[in-house]
């Protein structure tokens, strides 16, 4: 049973990211946000549960919509809002922005932008831990449209040879993008693929935080054990589209999508707190308003940093001094 | 001084960062027991061990994937690509990863790590095992491309490769494993950046990388029977070029012969030509020539793969064009 701190933790978590993501959301529509941004809000239950049952200097990969990862794993949210802006203050100095925040202080080991492609990288994180015999951890997001692409299949089949500490959590929304996942592949469960490793699987309810944190609990255990791998398929939503600017009507029912609002992974923490006694609705709600203040605070610091020089484009290329 | 392969150059080199340096390691197809498939890592399991030198399974993506989380968190690891035609499944881990991480995070991020791979014709491997794709890598900022030529150079710079921060795509040539050549026994390293200048002459200056050095060098010993003296530049390292080297070389000769084994079309000839051609135009004496695979796959029969590769020949019918100018 987790403590009571750490239950409140979980909720400060997941409602740090949903209003992350809403700031986010509601300053890309006012232009001010360059690119693009992908939001993961009805997410954060798997994020949180996930980075939760790890230690501080375990290891996380996120992906394009790894907002809640990255928070979840405790990246500073007037950093990362600075990066949103593409501000010399950012995680990435400008020259990330929203798909690709790292902070490998953290162990915050990056977030890419190519489906699938974390994770090779983690396994290589994994091996790094089992040749210096610290005893880490490392996990990988992905969704479910990466679990089709090759980089999957090599990279479970090698964590399993290899007895890696790697965990792969599935960040199942059941879309690829636009498309279902009933279209993209044939089996419901994609932790069953995990059969065909040789490793264990296993699905959970991805918007039930306490689900997510014991399964992963138990994948992290167990890796540390030296039993090697684990697949934790989160099945969960997100309430928005793709990217902000997609309205993801198009592709889903809008009774499906209120369906799932139901199901709010914050709405049913937070009744799951107040009826077990952990906290008040009245103290929730004061942290509710520490939270809006720190976004807000986000967003000044963000906008009062400076712009990057332009000439910082032709640093950290190279680490030497050559120049290209 | 002792004469030995370029493969066991670089075998020695391998084994001297290895013992040096306990956070180098090797990953690849075939490269532990079997000693790779063109037997460069042989011997190293015995000596270093399963943990160090690691089979992987025929999983490309996952080789650069790997090497690239393991140098996140401070390892050195050098990869071996069976063949440069293989990295095409790794690509997005090499490109898109590999030599983007460092910038894209801010510079907080360091891929220290080397990919070895081997490329070219002259073995009728035909169109998907022969190809020499390195100009690929160079278009690639964040990538380092090393090309040696000889035992003393590709042990020197494999060393100083393994030790160098940045990602380096290490591209050897499977006709180069057997040649022989003088290494010291003493430890070296070549620095990476600096090209090589094989023979000096003042007549014209030739550029040429990888296998084609060998055929340079052979073609310039024949034309000196005729009385022309050529100037034979390796670069050795493609990224970053020495262009100094080249600069001063086509300053003093007026002539420039570029050599590759790549077919022609925007291969790295060109970017040497253009190099030349904004920085020292009027210091030629005439146009600059390209000597290169014709544009088509590499065949696999003997007779049509030497069509169209360049040989001996064509290096010199390419020096004696340039030098019918301004007659």
């Amino acid at each position: 049973m987790l403590s009571k701190e750490k239950l409140i933790d979980l909720y400060h978590k997941m409602k740090l990211i949903r209003l992350f993501e809403e700031k986010a959301v509601e300053l890309f529509y006012k232009g001010l946000l360059p690119g693009f941004i992908h939001s993961s809000i009805g997410q954060e239950a798997v994020s949180v549960g996930a980075c939760s049952a790890l230690k501080d200097d375990d290891y996380i990969i996120s992906t394009h919509r790894g907002h809640g990862d990255i928070i979840a794993k405790g990246a500073r949210v007037d950093r990362m809002m600075a990066e949103l802006f593409g501000k010399e203050t950012g995680y990435c100095r400008g020259k990330g922005g929203s798909m690709h925040i790292a902070d490998l202080d953290l162990g915050i080991l990056g977030a890419t932008g190519i489906v699938g492609s974390g994770l090779p990288i983690i396994n290589g994180a994994a091996l790094a831990c089992l040749l210096q015999r610290n005893d880490r951890v490392c996990v990988c997001f992905f969704g479910d449209g990466a679990s089709n692409t090759g980089s999957f299949h090599e990279a479970l089949n090698l964590a399993a040879i290899w007895n890696l500490p790697s965990i792969f959590v599935c960040h199942n929304n059941l879309y690829a993008e636009s498309t279902p996942q009933a279209s993209h592949q044939k089996v419901k469960d994609i932790s069953i693929r995990a059969e065909g490793y040789g490793i264990p699987g296993v699905t959970v309810d991805g918007n039930d935080v306490l689900a997510v944190y014991e399964s992963v609990y138990q994948a992290v255990e167990r890796a540390r054990r030296s039993e090697g791998a684990t697949l934790v398929e989160c099945k969960t939503y997100r309430f928005l589209g793709h990217y902000v600017g997609d309205p993801g009507t198009s592709y889903r029912k809008k009774e499906e999508v209120e369906e799932w609002k139901k199901k709010d992974p914050l709405v049913i923490l937070r009744k799951k707190l107040v009826a077990m006694g952990i906290a008040t609705d009245e103290k929730l709600k004061g942290i509710d308003d520490r939270i809006r203040r720190e976004i807000e605070e986000a967003v000044i610091f963000a906008q009062n940093s400076k712009d990057p020089q332009p000439e910082e484009a032709l640093e950290d290329v190279y680490l030497d001094k050559y120049i290209p | 001084m002792r004469e030995i392969t370029y493969r066991e150059a670089l075998r020695e080199g391998l084994r001297e960062e290895m013992q040096r340096d306990e956070r180098v390691f090797l990953l690849g197809e075939d490269i532990a027991e079997f000693g790779g498939s063109y037997k460069v890592t042989q011997g190293l399991l015995e000596e270093f061990g399963p943990d160090r030198i690691r089979n992987t399974p025929i999983s490309e993506a996952a080789i650069a994937g790997v090497s690239l989380g393991a140098a996140l968190l401070g390892m050195r690891p050098v990869a071996e690509y069976m063949y440069i035609d293989f990295t095409t499944i790794g690509m997005d881990q090499i490109v898109n990863q590999i030599a983007k991480v460092r910038y894209m995070f801010g510079g907080k991020a360091k891929a220290s790590l080397v990919i070895r791979t081997q490329g070219g014709a002259g073995r009728s491997s035909a169109p998907q095992h022969a190809q020499s794709l390195e100009a690929w890598f160079c278009h690639v900022p964040g990538l380092k491309v090393v090309m040696p030529s000889t035992p003393y150079d590709v042990k020197g710079l494999i060393k100083a490769c393994i030790r160098d921060d940045d990602p380096i795509i290490f591209i050897e040539h499977k006709l180069l494993y057997n040649e022989k050549g003088p290494v010291p026994d003493e430890e070296y390293l070549i620095p990476i950046g600096k090209a090589d200048i094989k023979r000096q002459g003042k007549d014209v200056t030739i550029v040429a990388t990888s296998r084609m050095v060998i055929r340079a060098l052979n073609a310039a010993e024949k034309l000196a029977q005729d009385g022309i003296e050529a100037e034979l530049i390796d670069p050795m390292t493609l990224v970053p070029l020495d262009e100094k080297a080249i600069l001063q070389s086509v300053e003093k000769t007026g002539r420039l012969v570029i050599v590759q084994e790549a077919c022609k079309r925007a291969g790295y000839g060109a970017e040497i030509a253009a190099v030349v051609a904004e920085k020292a135009l009027y210091d030629l004496d005439a146009p600059i020539i390209r000597v290169a695979a014709l544009n088509t796959p590499v065949p696999f029969a003997p007779i049509l793969e030497d069509f169209v590769i360049p040989d001996e020949q064509a290096i010199i019918k390419g020096v004696k064009e340039l030098l019918e100018y301004n007659k």
